[in-house]
């Protein structure tokens, strides 16, 4: 019998509600698809299941808010056979509240529907009132539906942890975009506007090349220990329209082709506003990119969402006065690319490097 | 001191002959025998024949025969050997004793005093290892008694006489050998359940034989981490619902441990009071560990397995504790 446990679906959360299942006992499902969706205090996000398997039971009815690491269903290994029902069904539509606890939560004002059962048979006990109102009245005012305040508040205690425990450094180089630009112009010629390519799909994919010569740039601290990961998973700040934002991930940029990118960048930013992402896509960046470049901004530093340990950032690209190689003054298109770094994995000089390394493949756009 | 619970019976039994001219106790083999449990070993050399009668196989006769004593005036222990024979004095008590109060509008009292033994747990087989303490504690009119412990076996006797109606009490069988301090004030009532160890997490709900087993359960528990409190009903009618409702409100969950059959169990009654008193209060379904619904079996092994036990009510708390 295998258990599907809630994840951690980005660093900041502690807790999520289950909004729907996506399976039933007796389906068949495969590593990767997904299976519910549960509200982060960020989105309403898709969950994967990270192995195969056969569905024997839903354990979390959905409308329960649950702490991560709650196991949620439990499944049948391929091959296994079911045993003898643990124990028979509850009759639908009527959840094991106990008295006691359903008076309680109503002195207290707490929604007994939203609380995990930890008694016999998943009731909601007396304890599990407690410890609502305990973790309300510590840390939570009421539990609000307001995603924007929801949202603010996740941002709030990430940054805030960012800016407390991560020892930041700051870089930041001007970038000819000369290169690039008419390499882009040229790509787009004859494409639809829905198939162009944007700069962003190419700064994403420099840096993920970047990053192959820096590990040390991508990945997590964790434990007092930098955990480097081979893959550029990059986490891609989108800006909501309600406010707030979001990093979810486009995995393996370094191994996509910029077209792939692309697609991916526009199907992620889609489905981010739609609030329909994938719990590996909030739990797996290893690095961060932002760029405000299209707010206008000449360019940007930006605080590390941890355990990742370091965050790009774009300015706008704009014409100015450029030496050319030939030392001859010029008006050019430039990037200020920035480095937000931790120095408790890597120092200033490595993070120049890494700039300089970012800088020179966006010299080379053909080979992107 | 360290006395026996059959030591304790005697001594309460031979004071109150020794002290109320009117007590004389009667049944089979209580005399030259000594008391099929050797519960008045001496008496009859002691207090003469005509104050501990030996009486025929008679239940019925015999029990009836103390009705008319107590109605004439005198204060009759009838001592009815097992609870499997008082089925044949059901007439008497039921029909007789209970009701002659309320029949002659209060006229005339019946302050009897019946013992039995009762109980299985002794390899007697199933006509011999009955529980019906709730069949009597069904009965309006009369007192229902189960002395657990030492100190209810020394204390119970004396304001059980003292009753003007007919007073039942039950001695389980497997309690006559148990040993304990009798306390310097082993004087009680016959009106409360009591407290036997006092705990947070869970009610346990005893009496009688069981009562031992709810207790090593408790300490099994306590070994757990789990902090159980132990009621020892004492009373089975009247039951004392106020400190059966007062332990449940304070812990939220019950397990009531009863030797009878689980259907129209004294544990069914216990658990229906909880509900009612109660309901706003639980923080898991009452549960119940009561015998198996089968005559007890003779084999020792099928026969313990029968019978409630401290592992069965350790399991029973786990399950309700999710622990």
């Amino acid at each position: 019998m295998l258990e599907f446990k809630l994840p951690s679906i980005g660093s900041d959360m502690d807790e999520g509600k289950l909004l729907e299942w996506k399976i039933k006992p007796g389906d068949r499902v495969k590593k990767g698809q997904v299976v519910a969706i549960v509200d982060t205090s960020k989105a309403a996000v898709d969950v994967e299941i990270w192995f195969d398997g056969t569905v024997h039971e839903l354990l979390i009815e959905p409308g329960a808010t649950i702490p991560v690491g709650t196991v949620l269903a439990t499944l049948l290994a391929p091959g296994e056979k079911a045993g003898a029902p643990a124990r028979p069904a509850p009759p639908a539509g009527r959840r094991k509240i106990s008295p006691a606890a359903r008076k309680r939560a109503e002195a207290l004002g707490i929604d007994v529907d939203t609380l995990a059962g930890s008694g016999p048979g998943g009731a909601v006990t007396l304890a599990d009132v407690d410890a609502a109102a305990a973790q309300r009245s510590s840390s939570k005012p009421a539990a609000t539906s307001d995603r924007q305040a929801e949202m603010r508040k996740a941002i709030a205690a990430a940054m805030s942890r960012s800016k407390r425990e991560i020892p930041h450094y700051y870089l930041a180089e001007a970038i000819a975009m000369e290169r690039a630009q008419a390499w882009l112009s040229e790509a787009n010629a004859g494409r639809p506007i829905t198939g162009r390519l944007l700069m962003a799909a190419l700064q994403l994919k420099a840096v993920a090349l970047a990053l192959q010569k820096y590990p040390e740039m991508n990945g997590f601290f964790r434990d007092s220990a930098f955990q480097p990961v081979a893959a550029a998973h990059i986490g891609v700040a989108i800006s909501m329209r309600q406010g707030g934002l979001i990093a979810p991930a486009i995995h393996d940029v370094g191994e996509k082709t910029l077209d792939e990118v692309m697609r991916d960048l526009a199907d992620l930013v889609k489905r981010a506003r739609a609030g329909s992402l994938k719990s590996s896509e909030m739990s797996d960046p290893t690095i961060t990119v932002t760029n405000l470049g299209e707010q206008g901004v000449e360019a940007v530093y930006g605080v590390i969402y941890p355990p990742q340990v370091a965050l790009v950032g774009f300015g706008r690209i704009t014409p100015r006065p450029w030496v050319d190689a030939a030392g001859g003054l010029t008006v050019a298109p430039v990037l200020t690319a920035s480095l937000a770094a931790d120095h408790r994995v890597s120092d200033g000089h490595r993070g120049a490097l890494f700039l300089a390394e970012l800088r020179d493949w966006l010299q080379q756009p053909e080979k992107l | 001191m360290k006395i026996s619970y059959r030591e304790a019976m005697r001594q309460a039994m031979h004071e109150a002959l020794a002290g109320d001219p009117r007590v004389f106790l009667m049944g089979e083999d209580v005399g030259k025998y000594g008391g099929t449990y050797a519960v008045s070993k001496g008496f009859i050399e002691e207090f003469g024949p005509e104050r501990i009668r030996d009486t025929p196989l008679s239940e019925l006769g015999f029990v009836g025969a103390g009705i008319g004593a107590a109605l004439g005036g005198m204060r009759p222990i009838v001592e009815v050997m097992t609870v499997n024979f008082s089925l044949l004095a059901l007439d008497q008590i039921v029909n007789t004793a209970a009701v002659l109060r309320h029949m002659s509008g209060g006229q005339f009292s019946v302050p009897l005093v019946v013992r039995m033994a009762t109980g299985a747990g002794r390899q007697l087989a199933a006509q011999h290892s009955h529980s019906l303490e709730n069949w009597y504690a069904h009965i309006p009119g009369i007192r229902v008694l189960a002395p657990a412990t030492i100190g209810d076996a020394r204390g119970m006797l004396a304001p059980a006489l003292a009753d003007p109606d007919p007073v039942i009490i039950f001695e389980h069988a497997q309690l006559y050998n148990l040993e304990g301090e009798l306390a310097d004030d082993w004087q009680c009532d016959i009106a409360r359940a009591a407290v036997r160890r006092e705990g947070s997490q869970v009610s346990v709900f005893a009496y009688g034989g069981c009562l031992p087993k709810a207790m090593q359960a408790a300490a099994e528990l306590a070994d757990a981490g789990i902090d159980a409190e132990v009621i020892d009903l004492r009373l089975l009618r009247p039951l004392d619902t106020e400190t059966i409702a007062a332990s449940v409100r304070k812990t939220h969950r019950a397990v009531v441990v009863d030797e009878g059959w689980k259907s129209g169990s004294l544990a069914a009654e216990v658990v229906a009071r909880i509900v009612e008193d109660c309901f706003y209060d639980l923080d898991a379904p009452p549960v119940r560990v009561c015998s198996a619904e089968v005559p007890i079996p003779y084999a020792r092994h099928m026969e313990e397995a029968a019978l409630p036990q401290p592992a069965k009510i350790v399991a029973a708390v786990k399950e309700l504790l999710n622990a």
